[in-house]
């Protein structure tokens, strides 16, 4: 009986978290999965029906959700790539020794701004600078760029570049931040090492800043490819997946399915799919965790 | 002695409990969910429902209020989980998937049970012979003017046809002065442009897109000829750019700074022209028709509807709030603080009288029929969408008419399978 007893003590240290656990993220998980094979589920009178997979074969094989996977993917690897190289230059630039310390405070607060406000605040605001009349265009008419009013958020062919250009750079100061904590814990031991071995500017980035930030890029890069698949306020509130899908991701493709055409077995469906590909990113990022802490 | 005091106490306490409980009991509280608050002057519909408290000893009203969409998200989740609020404002455009899942009670069951006389109710949503909505405020879509800039293009009078208002757009445009004679909304976020400033354009000539309870878009001659006709204004450069991402408060804005000429709009927003540019002289005119058409104009509209939740279990109360808001004299006065047109037969807004504009408007909303055909068909706001994306393609060029129409009737027909 004490035996037992001991052998429960940790799972009793472990219950609220795992109560927690369960309530926040296993239950609607797993209702969310059973939802995906069932049909006529939430909002209808009809009793849901268990339809196995066949959710899933409608919606790999709808054309509308390809499109949109794809973009989420475009979207996720622009963002990360662009989030990396600001992040970095301008933490270099912060971490610089040539600048004196107001003017990188200042600089700080600046380049942390779109970090600050909001999607739907950053959706307005570019809203706004991206309308055919507004602060973009007259700048680009000012100085002969633009001849007509370029339709930023309205055309098919510039919509899907607009939302990434807005979220990387709604995105890029969480990188700079960090790497600007990564430049800071590298020991100036190692540069002035590197410079008596006759390393350049380029080859101590490369072999001293670069593989010791490593940990912190990867982390990074996993982490905001999860976060930018899952982006929906900021491409909602701007074009709203259109024109004609043009900018439609799986967030979008999602909202439409459950809160306007009511579909919410298949809106599920995408949802799974969805979490599927975040798991396959998550599962690198804690092996990434684990060996970086072996 | 002592003991004679506490007892007393004790029974004074319990006295108080029991009769504490028993009004508790008596007490009802209705959570009305709406979107109406935060349009309307501040305190104004609180200061309603205070009034209706005051009436009705024992309720007590709990206003839910948020934006137009948010309340949209609020209640299909609400129904998704039984958990509505027990009155709800409501869209047309929403009755019918609400309906189909069971989520709003029957309106006429409450009225025979109250004995309620439905006959000065202006208009009623009805399903398979049972009204779920009731139309409490209506605002008519018609088509805003800019008189200085048309006076300046030496135009005399607001446009009646579609051909005078084709010309008028095209003598307002001047893209060197980014003045533009149209503006149309097509945004996929909030496709009501299709309902509003599309198919108002065939509803205005009597015409339809619907025919026995289906979609008929294909071999249609109002629906071809509108479309066709949008495209021809659209190909002439006088609708303003950024159409296929503009929202319906983006349109006002670019009236209101005089950028654009022509727009068709709600009511509703004559107030908010007012206070963002009080120098703007605009009018009010109805929807062009067609050449030779003398028929009455259709005019597109939105209600402010309510209903009543199937999972309440307050219904008589609630009822006894749709009938108080229903009533000549509080629908007159929400009519005339929401500057809108009263649902019920016998209100009078104070502001027909005071406001020449809105003499003008209730003239156009007199003499022509309110025309909405999304209001009941299921998934509308799915339609409008699934219309909106061929008629983007349409007018960029990439389909033809035919090609258009038939994709939007084969995508609207898988809803009423």
């Amino acid at each position: 009986m004490l035996k037992i007893r001991k052998q429960l003590v940790p799972f009793a240290y472990l219950s609220p978290t795992l109560i927690l656990l369960s309530v926040l993220s296993l239950i609607p998980i797993a209702t969310v999965f059973y939802y995906s094979l069932m049909d006529n589920v939430i909002i209808t009178n009809v009793p849901p029906q268990f339809v196995g997979l066949s959710n899933y074969q409608e919606i790999l094989s709808d054309q509308n959700f390809i499109q949109a996977f794809e973009h989420t993917i475009i979207l996720a690897l622009a963002s990360v790539i662009a989030h990396f190289i600001l992040g970095l230059a301008f933490a270099m630039l912060l971490n610089t020794k040539i600048i004196g310390p107001i003017t990188k405070a200042l600089f700080r607060v600046v380049y942390i701004l779109p970090w600050v406000f909001t999607a739907s605040i950053i959706a307005v605001l570019w809203r706004l600078l991206l309308n055919p009349n507004g602060v973009v265009n007259f700048v680009l008419s000012g100085i002969g760029v633009a001849n007509a009013p370029i339709e930023w958020l309205a055309s098919r062919q510039l919509a899907l570049p607009s939302v990434i250009f807005i979220n990387i750079w709604a995105g890029y100061p969480f990188y700079m931040v960090s790497f600007l904590a990564g430049l800071q814990g590298i020991s100036d031991d190692l540069y002035e090492a590197g410079k008596i071995d006759g390393a350049g500017t380029v080859a101590l980035f490369r072999y001293i800043t670069l593989p010791m930030l490593r940990p912190i890029i990867v982390s990074l890069a996993m982490l905001d490819f999860i976060w930018t698949t899952h982006q929906f306020t900021l491409i909602w509130m701007t074009t709203g997946g259109g024109p004609v899908r043009a900018s439609e991701v799986l967030s979008t493709f999602t909202y439409k399915l459950a809160f306007s055409s009511y579909e919410f077995s298949l809106a599920s469906t995408t949802a799974m799919v969805i979490l599927a590909l975040s798991t396959v990113v998550a599962f690198f990022y804690v092996r990434n965790q684990r060996l970086a802490n072996e | 002695m002592k003991h004679k005091t506490i007892s007393l106490l004790l029974m004074v306490a319990m006295l108080l409990v029991v009769g504490g409980a028993a009004l508790a009991q008596d007490s009802v509280t209705l959570e009305f969910s709406q979107w109406w608050e935060p349009e309307l002057p501040e305190g104004s519909f609180r200061a309603l429902m205070d009034e209706f408290e005051a009436q009705n000893p024992g309720i007590t009203v709990e206003l839910i209020s948020g934006p137009y969409s948010t309340t949209r998200d609020q209640i299909v989740a609400g129904a998704a989980t039984g958990t509505m609020a027990d009155v709800v404002g409501l869209d047309g455009a929403w009755v019918s998937d609400f309906v189909k899942q069971g989520a709003l009670a029957s309106l006429t069951d409450m009225m025979s049970e109250a004995g309620y006389d439905g006959s000065e109710l202006a208009a009623q949503i009805q399903l398979n012979g049972a009204t779920y909505m009731i139309p409490v405020v209506n605002f008519v879509y018609p088509v805003f003017v800019n008189l200085d800039l048309m006076e300046a293009a030496g135009i005399e009078n607001p446009p009646t046809t579609r051909d005078e208002f084709a010309a008028a757009a095209a003598a307002l445009t001047n893209p060197d002065n980014n003045v533009y004679g149209w503006v149309l909304p097509l945004s996929t976020e909030q496709p009501n442009g299709i309902q509003n400033d599309v198919m108002s354009w065939v509803w205005a000539t009597g015409g339809s897109m619907m025919a026995d309870g289906q979609p008929n878009l294909v071999g249609n001659d109002e629906v071809s000829s509108a479309m066709e006709y949008i495209k021809s204004l659209w190909d002439a450069g006088v609708v303003a750019p950024g159409a296929f991402a503009m929202h319906e408060q983006d349109k006002v804005e670019e009236f209101t700074n005089g950028r654009v000429g022509m727009m068709v709009d709600s009511l509703a927003h004559i107030n908010l022209i007012r206070e963002r540019n009080p120098e703007l002289n605009f009018a009010i005119t109805a929807l062009p028709a067609a050449e030779g058409y003398d028929g009455p104009r259709g005019l597109p509209y939105a209600s402010w509807g309510i209903g009543v939740a199937e999972n309440s279990e307050h219904k008589a109360e609630a009822w006894k709030l749709v009938e108080y808001l229903m009533s000549a004299d509080v629908n007159s006065q929400l009519s005339s603080i929401a500057h809108a047109f009263p649902g019920n037969v016998n209100s009078t807004p104070d502001y027909v009288e005071s406001d020449p504009l809105f003499a003008a408007a209730f003239e156009v909303f007199q003499t022509g029929t309110l025309a909405n055909e999304f209001v009941g068909l299921p998934v509308a706001e799915t339609l409008m969408r699934e219309f909106e994306e061929p008629f983007q393609l349409y007018l960029d060029g990439d389909m033809t008419l035919d090609e258009f129409l038939t994709t939007a009737q084969d995508a609207w027909m898988a809803h009423f399978e």
